[in-house]
């Protein structure tokens, strides 16, 4: 038996196929992972991520700290609590320990890394802090819902009431409001608007309920994985790792450069790659014909040495054919080839972003 | 807990066969199978006049979380594929055992069908797993 959220019973009792994930029992669809998904392209649908790691960093030396640890740069939502910034925490190398969304809070920040490298970032996160003067605390006892899809944000100022109405409807993209010990703000990993909300995690039971009640679909890990391809972001471990640059996975925009003398940990690292001049780049693949793009097929491009891979695969439930995302040489253009079960199959080479807004974007 | 129908004949590898009267059988994937792969999206078919051997890939079934060959259960020729399979992959995951039939072959060795498993047989090799 896994590590178990505070919704693992609910899970069970709404028909949720419990999976392993990451040491953890969650449930990867409720019945089909496509209509889940279609939900929250079309209407709300929630997930619950509590097996997410959250950590908050307090102390008078939390910013300083943030702005060493962190490749995008705290200072830029320092005037703004509950402003939240996605950003890579890289080793020397420049790799990518883990990527994260940091939250400002009124002079603290907190942090929500991924579940499956907790240990790692944790023991990096406290190595890297023992020349500040901060404090690292997890909190487990926060659970975390994502309520996702057009509809979301009414459906859950419906449960919330007059209290939270005017916080949650004026809030703008990445940015969160506080209540008690409640949070809730406007980010997602679908390509959708919506929120996330970490809240006791004795209340996720009864909030999940309310939130059904009102039409909110429950969604496993399996429509998050395709809505999250589809919208072209990234998964620790398939996208980038500790041996990928960020230059590589398409997080250039998540590193802030200036100031210069800003000495990030893998900022070194970085500026070498860019003298030398970035090698692969990230991509997404579209497969119109029959078939599904899969993680680690090859991708080959015309008179290019060297080839590439695709680091995570699906049928697109939007589209209704299959799309990819895939680290290739960075000459590639706007066509590639996919080995597929022994064949050489024809795909076209866009931006990885797929569907945003319930609307195809390429 | 997925549906084992007695009628049916099975192998370990998820196929079901059914024996029709004139001779022919029909194929296709278990209850359990389709509920393992989740969402079906394609399906390939072995073309109709194709000589299989028993093991020999016949097709294949992908669904969004992942790819799965179909094994020709017996020897023979395949006499028929279901077209609607084409169009509505889905019917495998809604009918497994009835509308969403994968081809129908006309078997070389009789003597294979005696090897197949019976529904209880294969209900252990699901509760094994």
């Amino acid at each position: 038996m896994g590590n178990r959220t505070q919704l693992y019973d609910t899970h069970v009792e709404m028909g949720g196929k419990m999976v392993d994930f990451g040491g953890w029992d969650m449930p990867l669809h409720y019945g089909s992972q496509m209509d889940e998904h279609h939900k929250v392209r079309q209407e709300a649908g929630m997930f619950d991520v509590s097996h997410m790691t959250v950590v908050d960093i307090t102390g008078a030396g939390a910013q300083d700290f943030l702005r060493k640890l962190l490749a995008n740069d705290v200072a830029k939502i320092a005037a703004t609590p509950g402003k939240a910034l996605y950003t890579g925490m890289l080793n020397e190398n420049g790799g990518v320990i883990d990527d994260l969304i940091v939250y400002q809070r009124e002079g603290w920040f907190r942090l929500v890394v991924n579940c499956a490298t907790r240990e790692k970032d944790l023991a990096w996160i406290r190595k890297q802090a023992e020349a500040f003067d901060v404090e690292i605390t997890e909190q487990p006892q926060l659970a975390i819902m994502a309520v996702q899809g057009p509809e979301a944000i009414a459906r859950v100022v419906e449960v919330l009431g007059i209290e939270w109405k005017d916080a949650i409807e004026s809030l703008k993209i990445f940015q969160g409001t506080a209540k008690g010990d409640w949070f809730a703000a406007r980010t997602g990993y679908t390509g959708e608007d919506g929120l996330e909300i970490m809240l006791p995690e004795e209340d996720a039971p009864g909030f999940w309920r309310a939130l059904a009640d009102k039409g909110v679909a429950p969604c496993g890990l399996g429509a998050r994985d395709t809505l999250r391809l589809e919208a072209g972001m990234n998964l620790y471990g398939h996208e980038m790792d500790d041996d990928t640059s960020p230059l590589c996975a398409n997080m250039g925009w998540t590193i802030t450069w200036e100031p210069a003398n800003r000495d990030f940990i893998g900022r070194k690292a970085l500026e070498a790659q860019k003298a030398e001049g970035v090698k692969e780049k990230l991509v997404g693949l579209v497969l119109e014909g029959k078939g599904v793009l899969r993680a680690g097929q090859k991708v080959v491009v015309d008179g290019v040495d060297g080839t590439g891979i695709i680091t995570s695969g699906t049928f697109s439930p939007t589209l209704g054919h299959s799309i990819a995302m895939a680290r290739v040489p960075v000459e590639a253009g706007d066509n590639a080839q996919v080995e597929m079960r022994n064949k050489l199959v024809d795909v076209k080479v866009i931006k990885p972003a797929f569907v945003r807004n319930g609307k195809k974007v390429f | 807990m997925s549906d084992i129908r007695n009628e049916l004949k099975y192998v370990s590898s998820h196929e079901w066969i059914r024996l029709e009267e004139d001779g022919t059988v029909t194929i296709g994937i278990t209850d359990h199978a389709q509920d393992s792969l989740g969402d079906v999206v394609y399906v390939e078919t072995p073309e109709v006049g194709t000589a299989l051997a028993e093991g020999d890939e016949a097709g294949v079934v992908e669904s969004v979380k992942a790819a799965s060959d179909i094994y020709a259960p017996i020897s023979g020729e395949v006499v028929a594929v279901n077209e609607v399979l084409e169009d509505a992959p889905e019917t495998v995951n809604e009918s497994p055992y009835d509308d969403g039939w994968f081809f129908r072959m006309q078997p070389s060795d009789a003597s294979e069908l005696d090897k197949l498993l019976d529904a209880d047989g294969y209900r252990e090799v699901v509760d094994s797993e």
